[in-house]
């Protein structure tokens, strides 16, 4: 089992860009917590919400071989709360790819007004420069039914007409 | 385009500041990039990416850095030092940094030191003047 924290794909183009949305419902739990009688999406979950945007992006322009790995956040910015029933818009697009890592610039809106600014570096860790062996097996995006979770997101963006599934 | 060393300089320094969250008076000639900038290898990799755009030039990582070839190669290392052949290998893969004071103790520990931000000086404004 995965635990996808974003609903659907709005916008995929391949190798370049992807858009996201992740509705925010009371059923969370965790909000019941964070905070009592002022429940708002915790900013790690937003971060990990744009990290699953990003990562699937940056694995499926490499289709989905490599191993995709959050490596570091180099920036984040946010702007305002998100509450319960906010849906979110998760943009990130490639600013660099190389065989080892890839740099990412990430933003969240919602209705058009800005809620944070997210830029994350990925490393695609079988080539990591210490040379450390991982196992074979890719445990990010995993392989047969389990790895058909990703391909399906897209595959839904796609079948909608608003994006482009092949690299470029 | 030309620049000037100095104007490469500060570039190089912005992009560092940007990258390793450290401040512009740390960012000297002399200051080694693990050492006294704190930078882990994936920083590495956003320096490279971070001054392709600066620059508008493609760097090969291992050009700019090419230590790790020299690590996973067991000719070039013995008994935790970097052998003749390695210390060789290791003058023509980084021309842009001075090895003087690693060649009297090569140990590899300390090949991190050779890392500095003369070093990515000294490489950047060789390549953007060849161009």
């Amino acid at each position: 089992m995965r635990w996808i924290w974003i609903d659907k794909f709005v916008e995929f183009e391949s190798g370049k860009k992807a858009v996201a949305l992740k509705n925010v419902t009371l059923a969370e739990e965790h909000l019941h917590d964070h905070f009592p009688g002022f429940p708002v999406m915790p900013e790690c979950l937003m971060i990990e919400a744009m990290a699953q945007t990003a990562g699937i992006l940056v694995g499926q322009a490499r289709d989905f071989k490599e191993k995709v790995i959050l490596a570091k956040i180099k920036k984040v910015v946010f702007f305002d709360y998100v509450k319960p029933g906010d849906t979110i818009k998760l943009e990130a697009e490639i600013e660099s790819i190389a065989p080892e890592a890839a740099s990412i610039g990430g933003k969240i809106t919602r209705n058009e007004k800005l809620i944070a600014e997210i830029d994350l570096m990925f490393s695609h860790i079988d080539q990591n420069l210490a040379g450390k062996d991982f196992p074979e097996e890719n445990f990010v995006f995993g392989s047969g039914d389990d790895g058909s979770v990703f391909e399906s997101l897209i595959r839904d963006a796609v079948s909608r007409g608003s994006c482009n599934p092949e690299p470029n | 385009m030309a620049m000037s060393r100095d104007e490469i300089f500060r570039e190089i320094q912005e992009v560092l500041i940007d990258a390793l969250g450290v401040d512009d008076d740390e960012v000297t000639v002399e200051a080694t990039l693990m050492g006294d900038l704190g930078a882990e290898s994936i920083d590495f990799l956003d320096v490279v990416f971070r001054l392709e755009k600066a620059f508008g030039i493609k760097i090969q990582r291992e050009e700019l850095f090419p230590a790790e070839s020299l690590m996973s190669n067991p000719e070039f290392i013995s008994n935790g030092k970097l052998t003749e052949k390695g210390l060789a290998e290791l003058k023509e893969k980084m021309p842009h940094t001075d090895t003087a004071a690693f060649e009297s103790d090569p140990d590899i520990n300390k090949l991190g030191d050779l890392f500095t931000v003369g070093a990515i000086l000294n490489y950047l404004e060789g390549k953007l003047n060849a161009a």
